[in-house]
């Protein structure tokens, strides 16, 4: 498998095992049991060297706890701090939960492959989102808002358990603003919810605003649904080599070394998490991988 | 030139001739030089790599038998110092510890200050390098080093350290290097090769570092007739070797046949207990732990060897992705001997054997892989 | 925390070992009550503190109609319950009576049976109440004590490790038992935890630890028998320190049918 060249920036580090300090300098609660955390770096070349594609992930470490990967969920082109949207979850997750703005942890990275951006150019894209699986892409919205090239529709299909489990919602009047078409769908709605109910492949089916044989594919989300997002996606006439998806699995070292990230033939931590659908789709079938 | 890694296959130096008592000067040669000599020798019933300090150690006149789940010494008829192939024990003991403490973080009242932790490892000389750990080496490099990461343990251990590989002159059962095309002849990756001869030693140099030690021994150029008895004696391994894997496309082979029936079959057998990833030479998953005291404001993270045959290792908030024992057999084998292909351009197995005679149960990863080709029941 | 978490160590039918194990912490225990209040431990102190108790850790069986009374109490006055050791998670050795007739035993044991009260088997801690966390071993291990207690004291869930006696064997150094001598040996379907000590003293496991994850029990003990161990040596071999634990229980029954 190919690693997709999307190399950033890392803090200066001689070793890919330690840790560069960060501090929380801001705390966003943004969904029930979701928060994103702001995060400087504490040494100043790390800062000014810091480069992230969207798309890629940091290792965030709390001493005692643990090391967890998230991507990296703000705006590339800000110089920082860089936002991390975090869900609680587990142990590292849970202990991070308990830090306050000021409080520092580690951080390396950023690790993985990106998405794709040049494969836009000139094309409709239509990103496709479940629940946290928003936070990777959302660097795409922002690149993509301010992208000077030719780029045809934008389009963000977005699915949630539930209306208050949205997440960004506040910043969808904006990115409709920006250009895109930002469409919705929840799982089980509350009185008060006017929008859709159902899967978000519901959104990505009856899509008729982008012409599905020029049109790019970025999805994450639950491996279940990117795997039908894509399954509806071909048969809306995708091109197999036009989606993209993020996977997701425990990962240790982040760098190819550890093991535990390995999916068939990838390491999601150095090959992916994003992924081009033809090049893994038939692994995406096999259970237990 | 020292940190170099040893690239033997461009140099075409002739061959020279040790007697055995000279030969016996390389250790203490060796060790004057600053390097700790790692070499075979009999421990706990089987013959191991471990610290030596004299030729008196290693096991003169011993022999393995081994077969699927089963490893026993025996005595040879001759004082032979190599006659035997490899052990319960792999190189990678000493380049990719199975404990080595990677960082500390410290608590300040400034914050987390995060630290590397120095590795101490002593200078390496590995004496006894079968020509499949020459290539099992040669896989862990491409793992560890040659990526767009550096893992810094393992490279100052391996740039240091001194190869000096013998060539087999016998087989087990359970060795198939031929079939993997690593062996048994050492070809690349040595600073000196030996093959044992009935009075001697001949010695070819694969290096700088290699040369210089080989200057510091009393040496002839090889005879003729010497040479022929090298050969005849490689020869004679590469005859007795009986067990074979078929590699051809193997990757495409073995990834399209993830939901074979033949998975179920050696879950059944399948212990899942980690030992035949624990002797692989090439093996190199891992985990990291956090090792602190009770306030946690200093912790140490512990990289300790772990496979992917532990149950919880494929753990993540969802839930145990490999659940079953089929699911982790079937990722080891795959991985081994297909995806590592994918991931590191070439494959993972060596083929030294180790996980056949070592599995608790026998189990034979060539039989498997016939069988998912279809060419056995 | 505020407060110091109190703790309670508590006994039931045991060898007091594993509650030694926490004794053998050493400088870590000083650590340890700077960090908790010891609120219950007979082993240390007389003095009793009332619950509840924030963690309790029980060692031993349920083997008398009073511990199986007093157990129900424990639980009460417990927010987080560990078992500690292999008669708490697994009824001990003391389970060896459940495959035999108590009766008997009492009559051979006791001058004066009709004084003991003593229930027909020895049962895990869990067959009666909700257990929060299993920390197993014969003894257990002071150090794997240590970690679960770190755990809780951030908030974070315990774990400890769940894989084979193998790996621990491979990352000491310690060649195979089994392949290398023909000794039969339980690691490979036991949890570590002990650091392999037994196949280091050229022994085999023991099974203190209790089954690994998904232990392929039958596969071993076929393979023991075809290489010429008996049945009634791996029956034996299974009815060990925790051969009450469900898995190991169904293979000796398996093997040797009660």
């Amino acid at each position: 498998m190919s690693t997709a060249a999307c190399a950033g920036v890392r803090p200066d580090s001689a070793h890919p095992w330690v840790a560069t300090p960060a501090t929380i300098v801001r705390i966003d609660q943004e969904v029930p049991g979701v928060a994103t955390y702001y995060l400087e770096l504490c040494d100043e070349k790390a800062r000014s060297d810091y480069r992230f594609q969207p798309g890629q992930f940091n290792m965030l470490y709390l001493p005692g706890a643990g090391e967890i990967a998230i991507s990296v969920s703000g705006d590339p082109a800000a110089a920082g701090p860089y936002a991390h949207t975090i869900r609680r979850a587990g142990n590292v997750t849970g202990s991070l939960w308990q830090l306050k703005v000021g409080d520092k942890l580690g951080i390396r990275g950023p690790f993985g492959s990106g998405w794709p951006l040049g494969e836009c150019q000139g094309r409709d894209v239509v990103l496709v989102a479940g629940g946290i699986g928003l936070a990777p892409l959302r660097p795409v919205i922002y690149s993509l808002s301010k992208w000077e090239n030719e780029l045809g529709r934008r389009v963000l299909l977005c699915g949630a358990r539930s209306p208050e489990t949205l997440l960004y919602h506040s910043q969808y009047l904006q990115w409709i603003e920006a250009g895109w078409q930002v469409e919705t769908t929840v799982d089980r709605a509350s009185p008060d919810w006017n929008g859709h109910v159902g899967a978000v492949t519901l959104l990505l089916e009856r899509l008729r605003s982008v012409d599905a044989s020029r049109a790019v594919l970025f999805c994450c989300g639950p491996e279940v649904m990117m795997k039908f997002s894509a399954m509806v996606a071909l048969r809306r006439g995708w091109s197999a080599d036009r989606i993209w998806i993020s996977m997701e699995r425990n990962m240790q070292c982040a760098v190819g070394w550890c093991g535990h990230c390995q999916w068939g033939p990838a390491f999601i931590c150095r090959d992916g998490p994003v992924f081009r659908y033809d090049r893994i789709a038939p692994f995406l079938d096999v259970p237990g991988l | 030139m020292a940190g170099e890694l040893a690239d033997s296959s461009s140099r075409k130096k002739e061959a020279l001739f040790a007697n055995r008592e000279e030969f016996a000067r390389i250790v203490p040669l060796l060790r004057e030089r600053g390097y700790a000599v790692i070499g075979p020798t009999i421990e706990q019933g089987a013959i191991v790599y471990a610290p030596i300090d004299s030729v008196e150690q290693l096991p003169i006149g011993w022999t393995d038998r081994q077969e699927a789940g089963m490893y026993r010494l025996e005595r040879r008829a001759d004082d032979a110092w190599f006659g035997y192939v490899v052990g319960p024990f792999s190189w990678k003991q000493y380049l990719f510890p199975p404990h080595t403490k990677m960082s500390e973080s410290l608590l300040t009242a400034e914050g987390w200050e995060f630290r590397a932790v120095e590795d101490d490892a002593p200078m390496y000389a590995f004496l006894g390098v079968r020509a499949c750990d020459l290539a099992a080496l040669a896989i862990q490099d491409r793992v560890f080093m040659n990526g767009p990461y550096v893992d810094p343990v393992y490279e100052k251990r391996r740039r240091r350290a001194l190869t000096i590989a013998v060539n087999c002159t016998q087989a087990a059962p359970t060795c198939f290097c031929a079939s993997m095309g690593t062996g048994p002849h050492c070809r690349y990756g040595f600073d000196i090769a030996v093959t044992e001869l009935s009075d001697g030693f001949l010695l070819e140099v694969g290096s700088e570092r290699g040369e210089e030690i080989v200057s510091g021994l009393a040496t002839s150029a090889a005879t003729e007739l010497q040479m022929a008895e090298a050969h005849q004696r490689r020869a004679r391994a590469v005859a007795q070797i009986t067990r074979k894997l078929d590699t051809h496309d193997i990757r495409n082979v073995l990834l399209s046949q993830l939901e074979h029936p033949r998975w179920q079959h050696v879950a059944e057998r399948c212990l899942s207990c980690a030992n035949c990833t624990m002797v692989c030479p090439t093996c190199f998953c891992c985990s990291v732990e956090e090792v602190a005291d009770l306030a946690e404001t200093r912790v140490e993270r512990h990289r300790s060897w772990d496979s992917c045959f532990n149950w919880n290792f494929s753990y993540m908030n969802g839930g145990i992705v490999r659940q079953d024992i089929r699911a982790r057999y079937r990722q080891w084998l795959t991985h081994k001997l297909a995806s590592w292909i994918d991931q590191f351009g070439v494959s993972g197995c060596v083929g030294c054997g180790r996980c056949i005679t070592w599995c608790p149960v026998g189990i034979d990863l060539t039989e498997e892989v016939a069988v998912i080709r279809g060419e056995a029941t | 925390m505020a407060e110091k978490p109190r703790l309670a160590v508590l006994k039931f039918a045991s060898c007091d070992g594993c509650q030694l194990a926490l004794l053998d912490l050493e400088e870590r225990l000083l650590e340890l009550g700077e960090s908790v209040e010891i609120a219950f431990f007979l082993e240390a102190s007389s003095r009793i503190e009332p619950g509840p108790y924030d963690v309790a850790l029980v060692e031993g069986s349920i083997t008398t109609p009073h511990d199986k009374e007093r157990i129900h109490e424990v639980r009460r006055q417990s927010r987080f319950l560990i078992t500690i050791g292999a008669c708490a998670t697994a009824g001990g050795i003391q389970a060896l009576r459940n495959w035999a007739d108590h009766e008997e035993f009492l009559r051979a044991v006791y001058a004066q049976p009709q004084y003991i009260a003593a229930l027909e088997k020895s049962t895990p801690i869990s067959d009666h109440v909700r257990v929060d966390f299993e920390l197993r071993g014969c003894p257990i291990n002071p150090s794997q004590l240590y970690e679960i207690l770190r755990s809780l004291l951030h908030g974070r869930r315990p774990r400890t490790p769940a894989h084979s006696v193998c790996l621990d064997c491979k990352r000491r150094g310690t060649v195979c038992v089994t392949v290398a001598r023909g000794i039969p040996c339980l690691g490979p379907v036991t949890q570590a935890g002990c650091g392999a000590i037994c196949p280091t003293y050229d022994r085999g496991c023991y099974g203190c630890y209790g089954p690994a994850a998904q232990p392929n029990l039958v596969s071993l003990t076929s393979h023991l028998i075809s290489t010429g161990v008996s049945q009634q040596e791996v029956v034996r071999t299974l009815r060990g320190f925790n051969g009450y634990s469900p898995e190991f229980r169904a293979e000796s029954d398996r093997l040797a049918p009660p």
